[in-house]
């Protein structure tokens, strides 16, 4: 796992500039302003903390009463509906691109694997914060599961929920893929996932912003870019409201 | 004579720019979630020690409510603030204006001392407009050695990519969403600052120190001192 671990952060690394650049080639004069500062912020934000340096958590009676929901607050399909009501017996979860071996997992397959219980702050953009336990298998132990390829760049989750009639999805580079504090959450302060916080399950990325925290997990895709996916910027809020993928600021 | 260097003109107009762009996609921002609270969460209304009123589309960059364009404005031109600000205070340290201009000492704290500031803006007093009176120090100290920094800072530690960096930053300032609430006093302090500055400028007996803010120097007439 270390040596795929370690090939597959440098191939992150290599791939940041390349995509900053073809950022800045897609857009006018402000916007290739804005994106060199936003690659900026990400790179000034990795130098200073090592690239895995952790989120603060906190201890229990640090929680917040509730977490709030936002956004999306619920799936409005009677497939979703019949798998809530039910529990979730049929809920798969898939790990597939570039992959060697790509895998489709139930619930309980992600609750046998190795957990990581984290108290962290979920921090929206709008500027609310929040803090609560959450847990479940690490994003990494999954990737070396379905062997990762080296060409990978990205990783993209695609989310069961739509918004505004498009589906959600987000992504992230290989630094934060294989963040230790990037997991799968099924559970929330003890209990299965809300439906309100993306039952029965969604993204912890925790150095980031709420809108990359996917809810409603269906798949997890290994890509070397976004060009080919929905509107091509990597995220449904990229997409819809020019939100920033870089979303640690 | 001599009155400002060309570093300290360039940063105070460079600065005054960013400002306002700052706080102008800071106000758009602040619409987005309109309630400050203290410590490290808060999420409801109800927690809030302020509820922000919603500012109009006129006073907020862009002209229109969009959190991600006015985030584009506000983290680009936090650079130049940031970057802008550290520069002049290398330069102010190295070519001592912070020691000749800014700097208190004793007597600069005294009731007679701001009575005589007063009284030469009012244009009564002893008009030495070759250096800062004791009021001017006090203000401009305040503001580059207190409050602009404090910008920087309660803005870095709002930052959930930067806080594994310096998490102490966070715990100093009371969590993060004490930073938030400081960053918009803050903001609005140095707003009422850069009022009364602008109203002391333009006030018709400063026409000489407006030039040199802009030219750098006091003009042909003979300084009385200095």
């Amino acid at each position: 796992m270390a040596e795929t671990t370690r090939r597959t952060l440098l191939a992150g690394m290599a791939a940041l500039p390349m995509a900053a650049c073809s950022e800045i080639a897609d857009t006018g004069p402000a916007g290739d302003l804005f994106d060199a500062a936003e690659g900026l912020h990400r790179t000034m934000h990795r130098a200073l903390a090592q690239r895995q340096a952790l989120a603060r958590e906190y201890a229990p009676e640090d929680r917040s009463p509730d977490i709030r929901g936002n956004g999306s607050i619920s799936v409005d399909t009677p497939a979703y509906r019949e798998q809530l009501s039910k529990g979730f017996p049929d809920w798969r979860l898939t790990v597939s691109g570039l992959v060697d071996n790509p895998i489709s997992l139930s619930l309980d397959d992600l609750r046998a694997l190795p957990q990581r219980t984290q108290i962290t702050r979920h921090d929206c953009v709008e500027g609310w914060s929040a803090i609560a336990e959450w847990t479940g298998p690490q994003l990494s132990a999954l990737l070396d599961k379905a062997g990762l390829r080296e060409e990978a760049k990205f990783i993209v989750f695609r989310c069961a929920d739509t918004l505004y009639g498009r589906a959600y999805y987000e992504s992230v580079d290989m630094v934060d893929a294989y963040h230790p504090q990037t997991i799968i959450a099924h559970q929330l302060n003890g209990k299965p996932l809300p439906e309100k916080n993306g039952a029965p399950l969604r993204m912890r990325i925790e150095r980031q912003l709420g809108y990359k925290h996917a809810k409603y997990l269906t798949a997890i895709e290994a890509v070397t870019s976004f060009d080919d996916i929905h509107g091509g910027k990597g995220g449904f809020w990229e997409d819809v409201g020019d939100y920033q993928w870089y979303a640690g600021i | 004579m001599k009155r400002h260097a060309l570093t300290t003109r360039l940063w105070h107009w460079i600065n005054a720019l960013a400002f306002v762009v700052l706080f102008m996609s800071g106000l758009n921002i602040s619409n987005a979630h309109r309630y400050l609270y203290w410590g490290e969460y808060g999420y409801d209304p109800a927690d809030a020690w302020l509820t922000v009123i919603r500012f109009p589309a006129w006073a907020t960059i862009p002209q229109r409510y969009d959190l991600a364009e006015a985030r584009d404005w506000h983290n680009t031109f936090a650079w130049i603030f940031a970057v802008g600000l550290l520069v002049m205070w290398i330069t102010s340290l190295i070519n001592r204006h912070f020691w000749r201009d800014i700097a208190t000492g004793p007597r600069d704290w005294t009731f007679a001392a701001w009575r005589e500031a007063i009284a030469m803006h009012l244009g009564s007093g002893i008009e030495d407009d070759s250096r800062y009176n004791s009021l001017q120090r006090i203000a401009y100290g305040v503001v580059l050695g207190l409050l602009l920094p404090m910008m920087i800072f309660t803005g870095l530690a709002i930052s959930p990519g930067f806080e594994p960096a310096a998490p102490w930053l966070v715990d100093a300032l009371g969590g993060r969403q004490s930073a938030r609430s400081l960053h918009f006093i803050t903001a609005w302090t140095l707003f009422v600052f850069a009022a009364g500055h602008i109203a002391l400028a333009m006030a018709p007996g400063q026409r000489r120190q407006r030039k040199a803010m802009i030219t750098g120097t006091l003009g042909e007439e003979t300084p009385r001192y200095g």
